[in-house]
């Protein structure tokens, strides 16, 4: 099972969070086209490898912060807070 | 003896091969190595690109087409599904596509001369609440709006077409009744691969293994081609049918998709004598069954909900799943799981495909069919082909285009899609 160090709790099993998909995704200016506004709601490097996302321990502290992860082979690169620069 | 080959499968032939102790077949389809040019490449060797393949061939007369696939056909998810086919959708729009789908499979086992084993035997939603059988009753009548069969059932008719379902009161999700579509059934899912590449193959397709695509060859913003591991391939259009892996192909050509690739699940049970005879479907415990003619108990999980391009589920979704079923089933308790696996499915945000264009010149795609494309996969073909020999989209895919994620003309069929996102 795969397992995700919650800053705050330590290392738990992944059904205890929820990931809430890529993360450092801005959000445009409200006069973006609707072009930027589409790509920003929709559109995902969805990277087959090392993939930036956050994730909430939802059924512990209720906490979000940052994981970087391999999607091929889970494993968790790095944790780092939600206001923390990219690694 | 010196029998002929037998190239046409029939009752006959099949006697013939036994009178010459099964010494007079050839293979099914052709092992084909790269041509330097074709008219149409196809990149995925899927259900969907297989289809697509002969589609062109068969009805837009292109037999110059090269399928190409990066392992084996039909070993991605074509081989991962859990073989069920129906067009249960919501809006007019969806009904109009998988019931043309459902269609094709109906003849396909004629038309392709292999026998696809499509058993219609039919899909039963059940409902636990008041509310659940309200939303059934509207979603029955939105398919018979359009066309498609549905039958709400009271819980004495699930009863009587479900024995093994625990329909008591003191069910932990009691069974209040639910609702059916007759037509839906399941379909040997090797059997449409091999199917759809033995009739591409016999009508020219050239259908390349082991042919992994490293980069689009461009010239002048137009794709030309593609280079592979066995050297480039030119082609006039080139067309992605890879579920999954589409963003990764997207990537290659300079593009990005409204895709999130995740893991879905399904597992069987070890075979048993027949005791369920249809499909059974529970959208609250995330979790559906039916029962292969071999006798295994076919069960179909949620997604692993993190982005996920590992061909293997967690625990925790196939203990939920199975926790579901035996809610449902409690007779199941003591039978063994003999296999459980994942495939890698393409969901986008609002559960319908994307079939047509990309931002690329001569560069088309078929993606976005999530936790649904097996059933798809006639009509997947059809349409697809359709776009990569005429250059314009079949009238059936003109609401599934890329652009809706601009404009915001989604179709959210997330409640018909079946799996929890």
């Amino acid at each position: 099972m795969m397992q995700l160090e919650c800053p705050w709790c330590g290392l738990r099993d992944e059904p205890e969070f929820v990931c809430g998909g890529t993360t450092h995704i801005v959000r445009p200016a409200l006069d973006a086209s609707d072009q930027a506004w589409g790509e920003y709601l929709f559109f995902r490097d969805n990277p087959k490898g090392l993939h930036r996302e956050r994730w909430r321990h939802s059924a512990g502290c209720g906490q979000w912060f940052n994981v970087e992860r391999d999607t091929v082979s889970h494993e968790v690169v790095s944790v780092y807070g939600m206001s923390d620069p990219q690694p | 003896m010196g029998l002929a080959v037998i190239k046409r499968y029939s009752g006959w032939s099949l006697l013939r091969g036994a009178l010459s102790k099964h010494t007079g077949w050839s293979p099914a389809w052709r092992e084909a190595s790269p041509k330097p040019r074709y008219d149409v490449l196809v990149v995925g060797g899927g259900g969907h690109g297989l289809a697509t393949a002969y589609y062109l061939a068969k009805n837009h007369g292109i037999a110059n087409v090269a399928v190409v696939e990066r392992g084996w056909i039909g070993g991605g998810n074509t081989g991962r599904n859990t073989t069920v086919v129906r067009s249960n959708y919501l809006y007019p729009e969806s009904a109009r596509l998988y019931d043309f789908s459902l269609k094709l499979y109906e003849k396909l086992s004629q038309t392709l001369n292999f026998n696809i084993m499509l058993s219609q035997r039919g899909m039963i939603t059940v409902a636990h609440s008041r509310h659940d059988l309200e939303s059934m009753a509207r979603w029955a009548n939105a398919m018979r709006m359009n066309g498609v069969d549905a039958e709400l059932l009271s819980r004495e008719q699930v009863r009587a077409r479900v024995p093994a379902l625990n329909v008591s009161k003191g069910a932990r999700f009691p069974v209040i009744g639910g609702f059916e579509q007759a037509r839906a059934g399941t379909a040997r899912h090797d059997a449409v691969a091999w199917g759809y590449a033995r009739a591409a193959s016999a009508l020219g397709v050239d259908i390349i293994q082991n042919c992994e695509v490293q980069s689009f060859l461009c010239d002048h913003g137009k794709t030309v081609g593609v280079q592979t591991n066995q050297g480039p391939i030119r082609a006039d259009r080139v067309g992605i049918a890879a579920a999954g892996h589409s963003s990764v192909l997207a990537k290659l050509a300079g593009f990005r998709l409204p895709v999130t690739s995740y893991g879905l699940q399904a597992m069987v049970s070890e075979p048993v004598k027949p005791l369920l005879d249809t499909v059974v479907l529970s959208p609250a415990t995330g979790a559906y069954v039916s029962q292969s003619d071999k006798g295994e108990l076919v069960i179909g999980a949620g997604l692993d909900l993190f982005p996920s391009y590992a061909q293997r589920g967690s625990f925790s979704v196939m203990q939920h799943t199975t926790a579901g079923i035996l809610e449902m089933f409690p007779s199941f308790s003591r039978l063994p799981l003999l296999r459980q696996w994942a495939g890698i499915v393409d969901v986008v945000q609002d559960s319908s495909p994307i079939i047509g264009p990309t931002p690329i010149d001569r560069l088309y795609i078929n993606c976005g069919w999530g936790t649904g494309g097996f059933k798809a996969i006639p009509v997947g073909g059809w349409i697809f082909a359709h776009v990569l020999a005429t250059g314009k989209n079949h009238e059936l895919a003109e609401p599934f285009q890329l652009d809706r994620f601009i404009t915001g003309r989604l179709i959210d069929e997330a409640a018909a899609s079946g799996i929890s996102h």
